[in-house]
């Protein structure tokens, strides 16, 4: 078996473990599912006549337009419990285990992040069932829905991997837990749960230049309208933006973890 | 070939020396022990041979692979079972043999096989598909020595494989090691007991304060401190006489109390027949009589002044990095 071939086997062995440590913790899986999916039966209930506010896109329901901030925020806490999970590893010495394997050792935070981005896919898929069973239309047909699960999908990726580069920094759970309000504050300041059009100042600038808006616009278009090329490629590349972040900090973190021990 | 080769190993954490250029060499099919109290630098020592931590300095070979410059071929060549088994609780005993199988290179049948044989091996096969967070200490233990394996290793290293654990689970251990050692494995045991060390190592490596203080044989180590001694109980008021007549046979040594006189014997058990019959031909009873020889907690006295085990239950720790 060639290395290649060796290492993709242990980036999904660590996969699967990461997706089976979230379902066997309930304090990981909670955030992902059930968090989001009560936020978004809270705000479909309580804010559903929003859409008839002028400026508000064109919509089926506001549950058509709350499914795609619903996916990101939970994709962004699978990244944060993923980083939490990754803490824990390192915390409790199990890392030291995968790092004293004849495997690049960059392979085990690839393992960690396919589990995060299995976790992604887990969650479109789950709140696209969602807005089916409650009416929702997926304008953009089979297409665009699969569009949106690739892109949120592949940003659990890359959230993930600023989750594991700030575990790999520094080692201890509750500092990657910590940064819970910090992903709230992301999340609310991008268009994922109003639209951009109809925020008040400095929200509305921050929003517009929040990499989470072009993700959330990406994966809104195919549910409420379409799949439009322009709004798919800028969700690619923030998307690629995060990845190559993630994977640069995370490779730095790595190396540092490696030389402090 | 030696399996270890170690070189004025160095390791640093800000401004602590935590291991201050230390020189080994472990043979091929040997078990070392390498003994010392908490904070010492065995830890640090460990993990910079597994290739887990840099050295600061000074070089270290591992079944004949730089631990820097050939860090993957000496993983591979490598079992580690670290301190405190560093178990994920939330997978089974199974998985986690398979995951390290997985970790290891093994095909994905090879690898099942592997897994059951070494379950079965360290008698978990009953408990394989529990979750490891419900296993007891000693299972625990088993487990990780069992995923340290799961390659065949020619070298395993064991970080304290028995600390805090009772009296049956630790010979369990204990049996399993020599069971490995026999079957030609190199064993590193690092440990804060010295009851270990004497049972187990082949040669013992004493380490205080970073640096290494005293290396051999444990026989080796003992004899250096001096020849064993005998300790006899005499009756009530002939101790003094007990003592004129032990000191024609031996060196006396200071006494521990009134009623006990202590005389170093050149033979060892040999010499307690000659002591009995002097005593015996002068008329004094002796109410009992026990050979004692050095111990390793005598050689560590010996070369840092402070007892090993006294200073375990103190807190210590090694230094820990930033």
């Amino acid at each position: 078996m060639n290395d290649l071939a060796k290492s993709a086997r242990v980036v999904r062995a660590l996969g699967a473990r990461s997706i089976r440590q979230t379902f066997r913790r309930p304090q990981l899986l909670a955030p992902i599912v059930v968090f989001p999916t009560l936020l978004l039966a809270i705000q479909t209930g309580g804010a559903g006549a929003s859409i008839e506010l002028p400026g508000f896109p064109p919509v089926q329901s506001f549950l058509q337009f709350m499914l795609a901030g619903s996916m990101m925020q939970s994709m962004m806490l699978a990244g944060n419990s993923g980083g939490i999970a990754f803490a824990v590893d390192i915390e409790m010495g199990f890392t030291d285990r995968l790092f004293a394997a004849p495997i690049p050792r960059f392979a085990i935070v690839l393992g960690r992040l396919a589990g995060t981005a299995a976790l992604g896919l887990f969650a479109s898929l789950w709140f696209l069932a969602i807005g089916l069973i409650f009416g929702a239309h997926i304008e953009g047909g089979v297409p665009g829905a699969l569009l949106a699960i690739l892109l949120v999908t592949a940003s659990a990726l890359a959230v993930g991997g600023i989750g594991a580069a700030i575990a790999l920094r520094t080692g201890s759970a509750s500092v990657v837990q910590g940064l819970f309000p910090l992903v709230l504050v992301v999340l609310f300041l991008s268009s994922a749960f109003f639209p951009q059009e109809l925020m008040i100042e400095p929200a509305k600038t921050i929003a517009q230049y929040n990499p989470l808006s072009f993700i959330v616009e990406g994966v809104r278009e195919p549910i409420i309208s379409g799949i439009d090329a322009t709004q798919t490629l800028e969700a690619v590349a923030a998307i690629a933006g995060i990845v190559v972040l993630g994977l640069v900090l995370s490779s730095r973190a790595l190396k540092h973890r490696l030389r402090v021990g | 070939m030696p399996a270890i080769e170690v070189e004025g190993l160095e390791r640093a954490f800000g401004e602590v020396l935590a291991v201050q250029g230390i020189d080994l060499t472990v043979a091929e099919g040997e078990i070392y022990g390498f003994l010392g109290p908490n904070g010492a630098g065995k830890t640090t020592t460990v993990r910079m041979l597994t290739t887990l931590l840099l050295p600061s300095g000074g070089r270290a070979s591992v079944a004949g692979h730089d631990v820097v410059a050939d860090a993957r071929q000496v993983r591979a060549s490598i079992g580690v079972a670290l301190q405190e088994a560093a178990l994920d609780p939330l997978m089974t005993g199974r998985e986690l043999i398979r995951l390290q199988a997985t970790l290891q290179g093994l095909p994905p049948a090879a690898g099942r096989e592997r897994a059951d044989a070494l379950l079965e091996r360290v008698d978990l096969a009953a408990v394989a598909d529990r979750r490891v967070g419900g296993y007891s200490g000693g299972m625990k233990r088993r487990l990780d020595l069992a995923a340290a394996l799961v390659h065949e290793p020619s070298v395993l290293f064991l970080d304290e494989p028995t600390t805090g654990l009772d009296p049956v689970s630790r010979k369990t251990i204990w049996e399993e090691v020599r069971a490995l050692n026999d079957d030609g494995t190199t064993v590193f045991l690092t440990t804060q007991y010295l009851e270990e060390a004497d049972q187990l190592a082949d040669s013992v490596g004493i380490i205080d304060s970073g640096r290494i203080v005293a290396e051999g044989t444990p026989e080796s180590l003992k004899d250096e401190i001096g020849d064993p001694h005998v300790e006899l109980l005499i009756g009530e008021g002939e101790v003094a006489e007990a003592e004129r007549v032990c000191a024609e046979i031996g060196r006396l040594l200071p006494p521990k109390d009134g009623k006990r006189v202590l005389v170093e014997v050149e033979n060892g058990a040999a010499d307690i027949p000659r002591v009995v019959r002097a005593l015996d031909e002068a008329g004094i009873a002796v109410e009992s009589l026990e050979l004692v020889r050095p111990t390793l907690d005598d050689v560590f006295v010996d070369k840092t002044g402070h007892h090993l085990e006294k200073e375990e239950s103190e807190d210590g720790g090694e230094p820990v990095p930033a």
